[in-house]
């Protein structure tokens, strides 16, 4: 029997979401499965967690230790070696913890390892099948998995659908005694909280976001100038902060700002997972992209192909003569 | 300080638009424009900087065919002194730990304080850092969007959710994956380019490694890439269609329907 194990994020007390998908990504690999939830920290918060999950897995291994109090991947791999069996598939969020986590541990548990899976269409003898994407969402790909020494595997968060908790009746199993020499050559310092810049672009309904299609710091005034005539506010997209075009404040997506306007506006965004994945309270989604291929054109509400550099100003224009 | 930065050379996904193969199990690749990994420049453009402060040497190395050593290359153009193509029919087809094995064999035979990756590439794993670190038992961080090198001792700053970093002190030597944004790559132009043309790159394969072809290339990968295909785009987005004045006019409606305008 495939023997999963879903290793569990949490701040301050609370589960990520993700703690919710894993039970479907879980039966999606294997009916049969035994699923049992990893949950690693200190204290009190750790605790919290590990019992709420016993209402969503029949099995919760606790592992607690005062050098988990922070997850540092390079700790918390440590103690997963020592606790998981050899064989175990073990599911980690693809987040910033997750890809700091999961590839080293493959090599430690001498398992096969993939990234940032979308879907599951379960095992064949000892291969799993599977999908992801490549090239930024341009393309997808099936992928084969040979599980017959484990598998260890980052699932892409929001792509199971969420489970309603409640009914597991699950215990919570410590095996903290179990975790073995936690040294490692990491040494955890603090988090630096993000900077908070002059606008606040959670705070306003209708966002012009730009991506790379604005091609060059001079034309963010466009975006500036219909987000005057729509009274809305500048947001962006990773490169054009990397440019240093826009303040990192403005950026939405996961390593930047979640955003829930009623109207978003991607102009030139290709619409990578990591940029959707900061627009929530599904607001109405207008994408103008000269790449009938985008990405963005899968999620949005309106489309349009055009050059963003020609239409954006042609928009400006009709909404200021209304 | 030795710096090793471990590069690859990829579809462009900024310059192509991608399409399947006639048999559809691959990408058309006819007519694909390659350059180097983007994560990569800002990896090479760090090393750079590091060793301007602190002294030592650059290298580039990739596992490729024998087309990547234009961005070998291209990095050299940058600054960096080195470069190694590690290239063997009996290569292709590894997967991420494949990957990790061969650029392992390499790395020991040199002196790294420090090596640096791309924090992700084309397939968007970003696995091939975290696994040679593991392989080599070095401290390992990803998404690294900043560092100031110390004596024995590393700062580096990882980018984690909501635009927070999470600081870290490392031991040397060590491995990071680096993240976009942590610099701006210097611009490389044709005369730099010409200037390292007729540098020497030395080129590696299995035996040269001392590696066993069965547990690299698609023997030895555990993951494999079936087929590529286009997903079910769903009911996807409603698209404005003619003349530019006709689409803005449809677009208000919608704008002022759904609370836009």
């Amino acid at each position: 029997m495939t023997q999963i194990f879903a290793y569990i994020p949490f701040i301050n007390g609370v589960a990520a979401d993700v703690a919710l998908e894993y039970p479907s990504a879980a039966k999606k690999i294997d009916e049969g499965a035994s699923l049992t939830a990893v949950v690693a920290g200190s204290g009190a918060d750790l605790d919290k967690v590990a019992n709420e999950m016993t209402s969503i897995y029949s099995q919760v291994i606790k592992i607690d230790n005062a050098d988990l109090a922070y997850p540092n991947a390079e700790v918390v791999r440590k103690a997963l070696v020592n606790i998981l069996p050899t064989d175990a598939v073990f599911l980690t969020a693809h987040d910033t913890f997750g890809m700091d986590l999961a590839p080293g541990l493959s090599v430690k548990m001498d398992s096969a390892y993939a990234a940032d899976m979308v879907d599951f269409e379960g095992i064949d003898g000892t291969t799993l099948k599977a999908v992801r994407q490549e090239l930024g969402g341009a393309v997808s790909t099936h992928v084969a998995v040979d599980i017959s020494s484990g598998a260890v595997m980052t699932v892409r968060p929001g792509s199971f659908a969420p489970v309603d908790g409640g009914s597991a009746g699950g215990s919570v199993v410590d095996k903290s005694g179990d975790a073995g020499d936690l040294s490692t050559k990491r040494k955890f310092l603090e988090i630096v909280a993000a900077e908070v810049g002059d606008v606040d672009i959670t705070k306003s309904d209708v966002l012009v976001s730009v991506g790379r299609g604005i091609e060059d710091e001079e034309n963010i005034e466009i975006a500036q100038e219909l987000a005057e005539a729509m009274n809305a506010v500048v947001s962006c997209s990773r490169p054009i902060v990397d440019a240093k075009w826009l303040e990192k404040s403005r950026q939405v997506g996961t390593s930047g700002q979640t955003v829930k306007p009623k109207v978003y506006m991607a102009m030139g965004i290709s619409g990578s997972f990591q940029h959707m994945g900061g627009v929530k309270g599904n607001p109405f989604i207008v994408a103008v992209n000269k790449n009938p291929k985008a990405p963005i054109f899968q999620v949005a509400d309106v489309g349009i192909v055009e050059d963003i550099l020609d239409f954006i100003p042609e928009l400006t224009e009709a909404i200021n003569d209304l | 300080m030795e710096i090793l930065v471990c590069v690859k050379r990829v579809p462009d996904t900024a310059e192509n638009e991608f399409e399947l193969n006639s048999a559809g199990n691959d990408l058309d690749r006819d007519d694909l424009v390659y350059s180097v990994n983007e994560w990569d420049n800002y990896a090479v453009e760090e090393a750079i900087q590091i060793v301007d402060k602190a002294g030592g040497s650059v290298t580039v190395i990739t596992v490729g065919d024998d087309e990547s050593e234009e961005v070998l290359r291209r990095e050299m153009a940058m600054g960096a002194n080195n470069g190694i193509l590690l290239s063997d029919d009996a290569f292709e087809g590894s997967d991420g730990l494949g990957v990790a094995a061969i650029l392992k064999a390499e790395i020991q035979k040199g002196n790294y304080d420090l090596i640096l990756s791309g924090a992700q590439a084309d397939e968007g794993a970003g696995q091939v850092g975290g696994m040679l670190a593991a392989m080599l038992d070095m401290p390992y961080a990803s998404l690294v969007n900043k560092i100031e090198a110390g004596d024995g001792k590393i700062t580096v700053g990882r980018e984690i959710e909501g635009g927070n970093q999470e600081m870290n002190e490392m031991d040397l030597p060590c491995v990071l994956s680096i993240q976009t944004g942590i610099n701006e790559p210097r611009y490389v132009g044709i005369r730099g380019i010409r200037k390292v043309a007729s540098v020497d790159i030395p080129v590696k394969g299995a035996s040269d490694l001392g590696l066993d072809a069965v547990n690299v290339g698609e023997a030895g990968a555990k993951t494999k890439r079936v087929d590529y295909f286009v997903p079910d785009m769903g009911d996807g987005a409603e698209m404005l269609e003619g003349s530019t004045d006709e689409i803005i006019e449809k677009l208000i409606e919608k704008l002022k329907a759904n609370g836009g305008l």
